[in-house]
């Protein structure tokens, strides 16, 4: 009998992602950039396939500035390689090609953690604010003022500042700028079903508190913190980029996008292809995720469809 | 109407109130009520809007706290129930709502929201029992089978209305709270769903608290009725009895002003003065005063006590004996 | 016999979903000049969309009008130009919408909200609009002196009494009410309709009621039309339609009613579910649920057979019905 039901399950399961599907596939723009946000992913995972991560970070000063297309000798594992960069070389001779590959790995490792963080401890937070209300709402609340008043930049740089510049530190600071649109998202989300009369009808029906929220507002609350959670990638990857561009978070010869940006700088006249690399692909990723998000919204929205 | 009525009261209230605060002052919702309901039989509870018999309800399945007066369920004291004896009595206590729109969670399928309380109450040993069991409850309420994996939102509200039911159901309650049950719904769909109700009560040995503002509805389903009118009781007759004669001045606006669908049915249509008053910190005196045909000055000094009139009619009115 | 609307073969579809919704169909009515017309019919029949249609306001590219069509006063609705008819709504025609909570504008005073419809459509000075505002509030009962309040500081009864001076404020010719009293308490709704009841007859206004309630219809109104599944089945005098009730949906919504069910403990409700509007049955659209259902009800979509005024569009009515005479 339970063969019958997972079976019932899947095929509800599918047809409400095919549903899905239908209502943001017809956002052309959104599906090209989650082909792109794909891609990009892809890339991430097989980086090392496509560049040894030894190899993007040693220097390799003979072959300094070389245009896109343009081949070099580099000596590398003791041998000499024969080796075209595709992109182009930055000015200690690394392939910026490479660099961009592995930077786009720890971009993503950087947006999805940043953002699973922030949804964890805002939402738990924005939950305990909306559902038990009172002292534990007030106190709460102000302490998602205190963090919105704070300009992100500043307090980004104050918390690398105050822990050290570790990778996990770029994450806490990145993640607590995302942390209270979650709090209100989900302190929103559930005092709006708080009162409905479905939550009324569980509680008659003498489902206790963890059954309601679990089965009753969690689901309910998913659509918002998932469209939200899509722009937040983006902005996170941003936010590390224009870190590690001050010279926080992610240093060279680790590669990122931002630091390579900031080391593009003196060269925007001579070499600007150091500095279009990184800024495009920043450019595109942010972008593609925003897109996405804003396809999900619509996608997402009941009163949108049908 | 009821067959299987029996003389004794399964419920009795007495004395109940709640009030809410509020930024301008106390929201009177219920104030000082007492009334029995019979085993097996069916209460109408009326009134409009603000009245607060939908509170009323809520207070019955303790969905609120009450603050002040006793709710008795079969000997069982509801206001000082504790936590498991609560549970055990939500087994015997349920209630439909109004909005069959808002009353079932969209993002749950039709099986799962009839069998929920079969989960939580672990009434059920695996989930062939569970299958079977919420089956034949949509059997019962009419829901067509192959709706069992459907979402609410591609059903009517007449359907939704019997996934609401059939959850009321699904723990062979002995009592329910009828909240509005049909008022949202069609004219052609609600006489379906009161028929359903109807049938039930007479095989389940149901006993039924109908909550409504419609007339016509209550005066068909209910043994008897109680009026109230801003957290009070004004009056209380059986069903039969109280629209043949109404006596309370409220009681008989709200009979007149019920439209006919028939020819020349009525005549003179009792027309009510101004708004009505806020259950806000009510000052003392009948509530109904300001807006009644018939009030004099003495209306405003005392509240008027709900007292028998005449056998088995009770009536809240200081000049109710002019109405006899 | 004066006639304030002509409406000929109304076509009216909205498109969701890649599925077309034949809301109204080949709707045909006309109104009389100073009587009121009551529109009655269930959730989906096409009320709401008809009169919205009346206004030529079937907003594009969810729904269109197909073909029909509509003449006010003898003027051609469907062919105004837009400031035409953004001349004659509000003025000519106006409207009351059915939930009184959200028709008005809750960040301007009710007073500036009528003020606005009377400055825009009359040739008056601010100065004058605003004080015919506050004499139509007098009408409805509200104290002029509340003109400076807003929209909360008002109950729903007062509200709707406010958007019905809002409605009459221009006296129009026409007034579309749609279910204007459904969301307000029974006593409430008595008064509000006394009061319409009065200031229609002062100013002889026409007015189509569309509402569920038959026993409304039956207090208000002169004429009756009943609707399902977007066409009109049965018209006649309120005294003609519920006196001697033809049409079997018109017969099944008055069964079905607990007035109409005294003594016997079971209601009569009409079985079955309004159709799909996304794929209307072949032949009569109510014939899956007609108990007088005949063979050519499945075939043929019926015409109109009138008895004097009364009009009902049904198979059983039909004289020297021959299968050959199909449009």
């Amino acid at each position: 009998m339970s063969n019958q039901t997972f079976l019932r399950f899947f095929k509800r399961q599918s047809k409400n992602i095919s549903q899905f599907w239908r209502q943001f596939s017809r956002n052309k723009l959104a599906v090209a950039s989650l082909i792109l946000v794909l891609i990009f992913a892809l890339i991430a995972i097989f980086a090392d396939v496509l560049y040894s991560y030894d190899f993007v970070t040693s220097n390799s000063l003979e072959n300094a500035l070389l245009k896109p297309g343009e081949t070099g000798t580099v000596y590398f594992q003791e041998k000499d390689i024969e080796h075209t960069f595709i992109l182009g070389s930055d000015n200690y001779g690394r392939d910026i090609l490479g660099r961009l590959v592995h930077g786009a790995r720890i971009s993503m490792i950087i947006g999805f953690v940043t953002v699973a963080m922030a949804v964890v401890i805002g939402g738990i937070l924005g939950a305990i604010a909306g559902y038990k209300g009172g002292l534990f709402d007030t106190i709460i609340m102000r302490l998602t003022d205190i963090i919105l008043s704070i300009p992100t930049i500043l307090m980004s740089i104050a918390i690398v500042a105050a822990l050290g510049n570790s990778f996990f530190n770029l994450l806490i600071a990145i993640s607590t700028s995302l942390i209270p649109g979650y709090i209100r998202i989900v302190r929103a989300s559930i005092i709006s079903i708080k009162d409905q009369e479905y939550v009324e009808a569980a509680r008659v029906i003498g489902a206790g508190d963890f059954r309601i929220v679990l089965k009753h507002i969690i689901p309910n609350i998913t659509s918002p913190i998932i469209v939200q959670s899509t722009l937040n990638v983006g902005s996170s990857i941003l936010s590390a980029s224009w870190l590690s561009f001050l010279g926080l978070g992610i240093l060279p010869p680790k590669p990122e996008w931002g630091n390579m940006l900031s080391e593009a700088r003196e060269f925007i006249q001579y070499a600007p292809h150091l500095l279009f690399a990184p800024g495009i692909a920043i450019l595109l990723t942010v972008l593609a995720y925003n897109i996405i998000g804003d396809g999900l919204r619509d996608a997402l929205d009941p009163k949108l469809r049908r | 109407m009821s067959n299987n009525q029996s003389e004794l009261p399964i419920l009795q209230v007495r004395n109940l109130k709640k009030y809410f605060h509020v930024a301008k002052g106390t929201l009177h919702a219920v104030d000082d009520i007492s009334f029995d309901i019979k085993k097996g039989g069916t209460l109408g509870m009326v009134g409009e809007s603000g009245c607060g018999k939908s509170t009323t309800g809520r207070l019955l399945v303790r969905l609120h706290e009450s603050d002040g007066g006793s709710i008795n369920y079969n000997g069982i004291e509801i206001t000082k129930a504790s936590h498991k004896d609560m549970k055990m009595l939500r087994t015997k206590m349920q209630m439909i709502f109004q909005d069959p729109y808002s009353s079932i969670n969209p993002h749950h399928t039709v099986s799962s929201i009839i069998g929920e309380p079969l989960k939580i109450y672990k009434k059920v040993r695996n989930m062939q029992e569970y299958e079977e069991k919420v089956r034949s409850l949509m059997e019962t309420v009419g829901l067509a089978d192959r709706l069992y994996d459907a979402y609410p939102h591609e059903l009517d509200g007449g359907r939704r209305q019997r996934i609401g039911i059939a959850r009321a159901l699904a723990l062979e309650p002995q009592f329910i709270v009828c909240d509005e049950p049909v008022s949202a719904l069609d004219v052609s769909i609600q006489a379906q769903i009161l028929n359903l109700l109807m049938d039930l009560q007479e095989s389940l040995n149901l006993t039924y608290l109908f909550i409504t503002h419609d007339l016509s509805v209550v005066k068909h389903i209910s043994d008897d009725i109680v009026v109230m009118y801003l957290g009070q009781i004004v009056e209380k007759a059986n069903t039969e009895e109280l629209f043949k004669h109404p006596i309370h001045p409220y009681s008989k606006a709200l009979e007149s002003a019920i439209p006919i669908p028939r020819l020349n049915a009525r005549k003179e249509r009792i027309i009510l003065k101004s708004e009505v008053v806020s259950p806000i910190d009510p000052k003392p005196g009948c509530r109904f005063a300001p807006r009644c045909n018939y009030a004099i000055a003495s209306c405003g000094e005392s509240d008027p006590i709900l007292r028998e009139v005449c056998p088995d009619r009770f009536v809240a009115c200081h000049r109710a004996e002019m109405f006899v | 016999m004066d006639k304030i609307l002509e409406i000929k073969e109304l076509h009216v579809h909205y498109y969701s979903n890649r599925r077309t919704v034949r809301a109204v169909n080949n709707l045909s009515l006309d109104m009389q000049r100073g009587r009121v017309l009551g529109l009655v019919g269930e959730t989906g029949a096409g009320k709401t969309t008809l009169a919205l249609s009346i206004l030529n306001m079937i907003s594009a590219p969810q729904g269109k009008i197909i073909s029909g069509s509509i003449r006010f006063d003898n003027a051609d609705i469907l062919g105004m130009s837009n400031q035409e008819l953004r001349e004659m709504r509000g003025k000519d025609i106006a409207m009351i919408f059915q939930d009184p909570m959200t028709a008005l504008n809750p960040v301007l005073t009710i007073g500036e909200q009528i003020a606005e419809t009377i400055f825009k459509h009359e040739k008056v000075s601010k100065a004058e609009a605003w004080s015919k505002a506050e004499e139509m509030l007098e009408t409805v009962g509200i104290p002029g002196v509340r003109a400076r309040e807003y929209p909360h500081q008002f109950s729903g009864g007062m509200k709707q009494r406010v958007v019905i001076a809002l409605s009459l404020a221009c006296n129009p010719r026409l007034l579309l009410a749609d279910e204007p009293t459904t969301a307000l308490d029974v006593t409430i709704q008595a008064q509000v309709l006394d009061l319409m009841r009065g200031l229609i007859k002062t100013n002889n206004t026409s007015v189509l009621f569309i509402t569920h309630s038959l026993g409304l219809v039956v207090e208000n109104c002169d004429e009756v039309a009943t609707m399902y599944a977007g066409e009109v089945v049965e018209y006649g005098t309120v005294k003609q339609v519920f006196g001697n009730p033809l049409h079997p949906y018109t017969k099944g919504l008055l069964g079905s009613l607990p007035d109409y069910s005294e003594g016997s403990p079971r209601l009569r409700p009409i079985p079955g579910l309004m159709p799909d509007p996304t794929n209307l049955p072949k032949g009569c659209y109510f014939s899956p649920r007609c108990p007088n259902v005949m063979p050519q009800c499945h075939e043929l979509h019926p015409e109109n057979s009138s008895i004097e005024v009364h009009l009902v569009k049904c198979h059983q009515y039909q004289e020297n019905l021959h299968v050959e005479q199909s449009i």
